[in-house]
């Protein structure tokens, strides 16, 4: 019989990661699809007096709501990057140690450009996010910025609420309505390029690694090999009690 | 000349009647301005007074890069008042297109003028300012237009920008903009500017600035890009008459069809009016006899900064400067979207080449554990 590693199921994603991960990607695709509709609207010209008809007043309705979720979900998630834990922390995502760049070079070397990995040290293997994919969530962090500033400071004009009216500066900032919707809308395209990455890594690394990456979004649980685990026989799990 | 001097000495009013305009028309005059600007109804009362009582503000109106269409605006007012307020004084000042007087008769004119009314007097520019090559690209009487702007600047009390050129450099601006035209605000820093954007601005809007500066003494409120907020407060598309058609998702998409016939909203045709501050969609124009999306063409946001490069005016997505090709961001969005995915695929066909040996590995074991589970 040939030996297989033993793996440990290990809680990395908490309750709050895996929420603002779904409710994300819930709003992101209703602001992608209803940014669409609204940048380019089908003209469906129903033969109706306008008063009643209100079908592209509710598409920029479910974007803006989609937007505010989209926000919240990414203040919880700040919030989060203090309070959770290790995986969650804020740290993760800045490469600021020599261990993070190294990391960064073996994913790079070796499961973008599919080197073959000589050592095989466990270590180079990341129980959370690996430091290049944490890098990258970092960018979008700073786009998703731009974005929620430029969509807010576009509603603020027709807005009363004090948390939109706040980023009425970026209009001028950038020279006007005409520039600010413009970077509004080709961001859209940076998130969308986003997702297809993403994806894809997500499934490659479940494929390669086969330790259940895509359903720890889900259960937040990853199997770790068991050599990474102090083993502790006297460990009663929380579950069985 | 001789009336420049009597006439500065003259109330607003004082100078109407003269004119041969009844009280009648004046209060009317005087009430729309109060809607123009903004104000309570209740308000008429305080604008007339200040025309009753004050004297005539001096105004100096230089013309630098431009098409003077801005002037040509300012004339056409269908109310005369609206023009007479602040042209016919200019006229006696310094305008250089509708002024008699020419030559060195109307430099001395407006050196006059400058010298009595210094710190009084209210600059209004038309025209953006050409700075490359020492500003050679526009030179009046010999002098560039950097040089005459300095100096009419330094002893006015305010500064008008009239249109978007002065306001924000102007199609004579749009890249590569080979003069380096620029507008008033990157010259003069040390006075407070007044923007009046819009190719040309409308006449009610360029007058009521000059009224509410003399009505209240005090330079009207300014948004960040120092555009009045009573004429530039609001975009366009917010208080657009087809806004009901834009929520009801009633477009027109091309000009000759029944939808644009019975006036549905022109977003599709590439209006501007969800990206421009003007009260054009408010005041209308020629006493509001009309205003563009009212004639059935879409807003090209002529009162924005950069709408020169932000074209083609009838689509809704511009085309990205600096590129040299045509084209939009769904474009490239498209390609770059494309090239995502493709070579997302071909990382998966290379995945399972390049790590074929591990993949086998762990099936081989993944096997074996199926042949070993123990029965139940």
């Amino acid at each position: 019989m040939i030996k297989t590693y033993n793996y440990k199921r290990v809680y990395v994603w908490q309750l709050p990661v895996r929420l603002f991960h779904w409710a994300t990607v819930i709003s992101m695709i209703t602001l992608i699809i209803t940014g669409f509709i609204i940048a380019n609207p089908p003209a469906i010209n129903q033969n109706v007096e306008a008063t009643n008809s209100y079908w592209f007043g509710m598409v920029r309705l479910i974007h803006f709501s989609a937007a505010f979720i989209a926000i919240a979900v990414a203040l919880l998630r700040l919030y989060w990057m203090f309070a959770g834990n290790k995986f969650a922390d804020w740290k993760n995502f800045i490469p600021y140690s020599k261990k993070g760049w190294k990391n960064i070079f073996y994913v790079l070397k070796v499961d973008v450009l599919l080197r073959p990995d000589k050592e095989h040290k466990l270590s180079n293997i990341s129980i959370g996010h690996n430091h290049l994919a944490a890098t990258s969530y970092f960018v979008m962090a700073f786009i998703f910025v731009l974005q929620a500033m430029s969509g807010l400071a576009l509603m603020s004009e027709t807005s009363d609420f004090w948390f939109t009216k706040m980023f009425a500066w970026v209009l001028p900032f950038f020279g006007g309505d005409i520039t600010v919707r413009y970077i509004h809308h080709i961001l859209t395209w940076v998130f969308m390029a986003f997702i297809v990455i993403h994806v894809y890594l997500v499934l490659y690394h479940d494929y390669i690694e086969a330790r259940g990456e895509t359903s720890a979004m889900l259960s937040g649980y990853k199997f770790v090999r068991s050599e990474r685990i102090i083993d502790d026989e006297d460990y009663e799990p929380a579950a069985s009690k | 000349m001789g009336k420049l001097q009597k006439n500065t000495k003259k109330t607003y009013y004082e100078d109407i009647s003269a004119k041969g305009y009844s009280r009648r028309d004046f209060v009317k005059f005087a009430t729309y301005m109060t809607a123009f600007m903004g104000l309570e109804h209740s308000m008429v009362g305080q604008v007339v007074k200040a025309m009753e009582t004050k004297k005539r503000l001096p105004v100096i109106w230089e013309h630098f890069q431009e098409c003077t269409g801005c002037s040509e605006s300012f004339i056409r007012s269908d109310h005369p008042l609206v023009a007479d307020v602040v042209l016919d004084h200019i006229s006696l000042d310094y305008t250089d297109t509708l002024m008699a007087a020419a030559g060195h008769n109307a430099e001395e004119a407006k050196h006059k003028s400058m010298k009595e009314n210094y710190g009084n007097y209210i600059l209004v520019v038309e025209g953006a300012i050409p700075t490359k090559d020492d500003g050679v690209y526009c030179t009046i009487a010999g002098r560039t237009a950097v040089d005459i702007l300095k100096e009419s600047a330094a002893g006015a009390a305010a500064i008008l920008t009239f249109g978007s050129c002065a306001a924000w450099g102007g199609v004579q601006a749009a890249h590569p903009n080979p003069t380096g035209s620029v507008p008033v605000s990157d010259i003069i820093k040390n006075k407070p500017i007044i923007n009046i954007p819009g190719c040309p601005p409308i006449s009610e809007v360029m007058t009521g600035v000059v009224l509410h500066y003399l009505t209240f003494g005090t330079l009207p409120e300014v948004d960040d890009m120092g555009r009045p907020k009573q004429f530039y407060g609001k975009r366009i598309h917010d208080s657009c008459y087809r806004r009901p058609h834009f929520d009801a998702g009633q477009f027109a998409e091309s000009y000759d069809s029944e939808e644009a016939k019975k006036g549905y909203c022109l977003y599709k045709l590439g209006c501007r009016g969800p990206v421009s501050y003007n009260a054009c969609s408010t005041t209308g124009w020629n006493n509001g006899v009309s205003f563009p999306i009212q004639s059935g063409y879409p807003c090209i946001g002529c009162s924005e900064p950069d709408f020169w490069d932000n074209g083609p005016f009838v689509k809704r997505l511009t085309n990205i400067p600096e590129l040299g090709i045509e084209a939009t961001a769904d474009d490239i969005g498209k390609v770059v979207l494309g090239a995502t995915v493709a070579g997302a695929a071909v990382h998966a066909v290379a995945t399972n080449i390049a790590k074929r040996r591990e993949l086998k590995d762990t099936s081989k074991h993944g096997k074996s554990n199926l042949e070993h589970l123990k029965e139940e």
